[in-house]
């Protein structure tokens, strides 16, 4: 360990693996290490006596819910955009070798108390129960208006500017109902509030195009979504086999690990077990740097094992359902996610179903009852309020880079636009995604 | 016309840094020989299709994983085979193969995983053996081993052993991942149909 490296990162969490995937591949010289004796940090996937350890100490998992191997149970669940920025860094970086993925069934929302299908396209519109006869017709305008929408081509635009336009102006303007709004803003664009009412329609605009778009990626999604067999703490996995063929160094299991920084307050290298690391940087999740970060937000989480698909959801074997905050009287949306056997995360039979929130009030666990209340009978429920985090500096003084912590939002977009934030305050460069994939550039050598 | 399919298999290597491992795939899938491989860098999955075994190898390496004991989960998930590769002039290499071999049986779900004990570097046996190949071959027999003895170098059994390990994997293939699965690097989906009736 006692050596000279370009980049040392902290934590094998999901941003942390592409990051060092990604610095490898760049030819740079890589340590990445763990204080825990696993892969994932926050971003694992635990199997039943992983989950006991953590959620029932010294109890045993009764040995109705099945063997534990066979659970794959995300601590932070979240669904993949078909064509979201995740899988163009999958299949940029060649990845994908190490992982299967499948479609997510469907995509809900909570409307009037009823859980309905997410319509996200003209024609889906004009199915949807969701609407009245006029209203479907008028959804269905703007969704085509949301699909054919082009930043580069001003005849997609219809005279109106995007980036000063507000989103509310939008919606008027399409003569949109309060019920159609809601479901397009929390169920298609994916906000988490209604902040984004009274800002510019384009970032909306995007994020609908992006539904729509992910949806019509692979042949026959019924739903935007993918996730990986065997649950996404697979993933960090997989970005750390990259960064491994690229030479990168793995050490796990240093629950003593910590940032060496010189006297200018610099980071310079790290130390363990009595030795000690340099580099020109160091990289890694918040909790490597308790000093350098402060508390965003809470969340919380119950992840609960079922016998049964959630109702009212076509006996799908994975789906969201998004609540939206004002059905709720809430400030944040309540998010429902299931997968089930069929994405090999539970034994036959048995579905994992999570539902999470931004904490508001001070009983965070009685937030989600709206959510708990959809699942019918709960075999076993692990509820955990977490504490997020975001670094006080972007890293450029201080050459400490800090991914933030991950949010409530039901997908990885966010998270994204952080990993490739980082990248770009790393290397000074953006993220080109557009330079042809590894796959190819390794065929051409 | 029956044309049979091919079985797609996983195959993970496993041994101490420095047995040989990925100069045996390289004989393996290349027919080439490196005098002073590097770890590998930027290739450790290679593939090779044995047809007349129907057999298509999927073959993971650890790209140096294995060193502070950092091989993922995902290393052993879905392995139909494993080659547990030690050098037979290194009696440490050995006892390290034997810690593979146990790991592989506690991390792989599989029951009918088919385990290499492949001892390299045969081309050196008979200046530097420190191995004795007897011994290799009780503890193969007694822990329902397969067993070999290669040289990457000399290209000697290399062809033999995949050749064995693609006759032991069980024919009626264990079923393949649940269907459904997606190709993300694929193209694409067509256009979807126009709606008629609300363009604008």
């Amino acid at each position: 360990m006692d050596e000279e490296y370009d980049a040392i990162v902290l934590g094998t969490g999901f941003k942390e693996c592409i990051i060092s995937g990604l610095l490898s591949v760049d030819g740079l010289k890589v340590l990445h290490i763990d204080r825990n004796n696993y892969y994932g940090g926050q971003s694992a996937s635990l199997n039943l006596n992983q989950l006991y350890e953590r959620f029932r100490p010294g109890q045993k998992p009764p040995a109705e819910l099945g063997p534990s191997r066979d659970y794959n149970v995300d601590l932070v669940p979240k669904f993949i955009m078909a064509n979201g920025a995740l899988v163009k860094v999958l299949v940029h970086t060649d990845v994908t070798k190490y992982l299967e993925f499948k479609a997510v069934d469907g995509s809900f929302v909570l409307s009037k108390g009823r859980v309905e299908k997410v319509p996200a396209t003209d024609w889906e519109a004009l199915k949807s129960p969701l609407m009245g006869l006029f209203e479907k017709r008028r959804a269905a305008k703007f969704f085509s208006y949301c699909q054919q929408y082009n930043e580069r081509d001003p005849s997609t635009w219809r005279n109106w500017d995007l980036t000063r336009m507000t989103m509310h102006e939008l919606y008027t303007q399409f003569g949109l109902d309060v019920q159609t709004i809601d479901f397009v803003g929390h169920a298609i664009a994916l906000h988490q509030n209604d902040a984004y009412m009274m800002q510019p329609a384009l970032p909306t605009v995007q994020k609908i195009k992006l539904y729509y778009e992910s949806m019509m990626r692979y042949e026959g999604l019924t739903s935007p979504y993918i996730y990986p067999l065997y649950g996404l703490g697979e993933l960090p996995q997989a970005f750390a086999r990259l960064s491994a063929v690229y030479g990168g160094t793995y050490m796990l299991a240093r629950p003593d690990v910590e940032v060496v920084y010189d006297e200018a307050g610099t980071a310079v290298g790290v130390k363990s077990e009595g030795e000690t690391a340099k580099a020109k940087f160091v990289v890694g999740d918040p909790t490597y740097f308790p000093d350098k970060v402060r508390k965003t937000a809470r969340v919380v989480r119950a992840m609960c094992v079922l016998s049964h698909p959630i109702p009212s959801t076509n006996d799908s074997h994975s789906v969201q359902i998004i609540l939206p905050q004002k059905q709720l009287n809430r400030r944040h949306d309540i998010y429902v996610f299931c997968c089930s056997y069929s994405h090999n995360v539970a034994p036959r039979d048995k579905w994992i179903a999570f539902v999470s929130t931004t904490v508001e009030t001070s009983d965070p666990q009685a937030e989600l009852a709206p959510g708990l209340q959809l699942l019918g009978k709960i075999d076993e429920r692990f509820v955990e309020v977490v504490d997020v985090f975001e670094p006080l500096e972007d890293g450029t003084r201080d050459k400490a880079f800090i991914s933030k912590g991950y949010d409530a939002t039901s997908h990885f977009e966010s998270e994204m636009l952080d990993v490739m934030d980082m990248y770009r305050r790393i290397t000074g460069k953006p993220l080109d995604l557009g330079k042809g994939d590894l796959r190819k550039r390794q065929e051409s050598q | 016309m029956m044309v049979e399919q091919l079985v797609q298999s996983k195959l993970v290597l496993l041994g101490e840094m420095g047995s040989g491992k990925t100069s045996l795939v390289q004989r393996f899938v290349r027919g080439q020989y490196f005098e002073n491989q590097e770890s590998t860098i930027g290739a450790s999955f290679f593939t090779k299709t044995i047809p007349e075994k129907h057999v298509k190898f999927e073959i993971w390496d650890t790209a140096g994983q294995e060193r502070y004991h950092s091989l993922a989960p995902m290393y052993y998930r879905g392995a139909a085979a494993a080659i547990v590769v030690y050098d037979i002039t290194h009696p440490a290499s050995f006892e390290r193969a034997k810690k593979w071999v146990w790991e592989l049986r506690q991390n792989v779900q599989n029951p009918s995983l088919i385990i290499a004990l492949v001892g390299n570097k045969v081309d050196l046996a008979e200046e530097a053996r420190q191995v004795p190949e007897a011994d290799a071959r009780t503890y193969a027999a007694e822990t329902g081993l397969l067993y070999f003895e290669t040289s990457a170098k000399a290209d000697i059994n290399v062809t033999a052993l995949f050749d064995e390990v693609a006759d032991k994997l069980p024919k009626a293939a264990a079923p393949q991942q649940p269907s459904g699965g997606i190709q993300l690097a694929e193209q694409a989906a067509p256009p979807p149909r126009k709606a008629a009736c609300c363009s604008t």
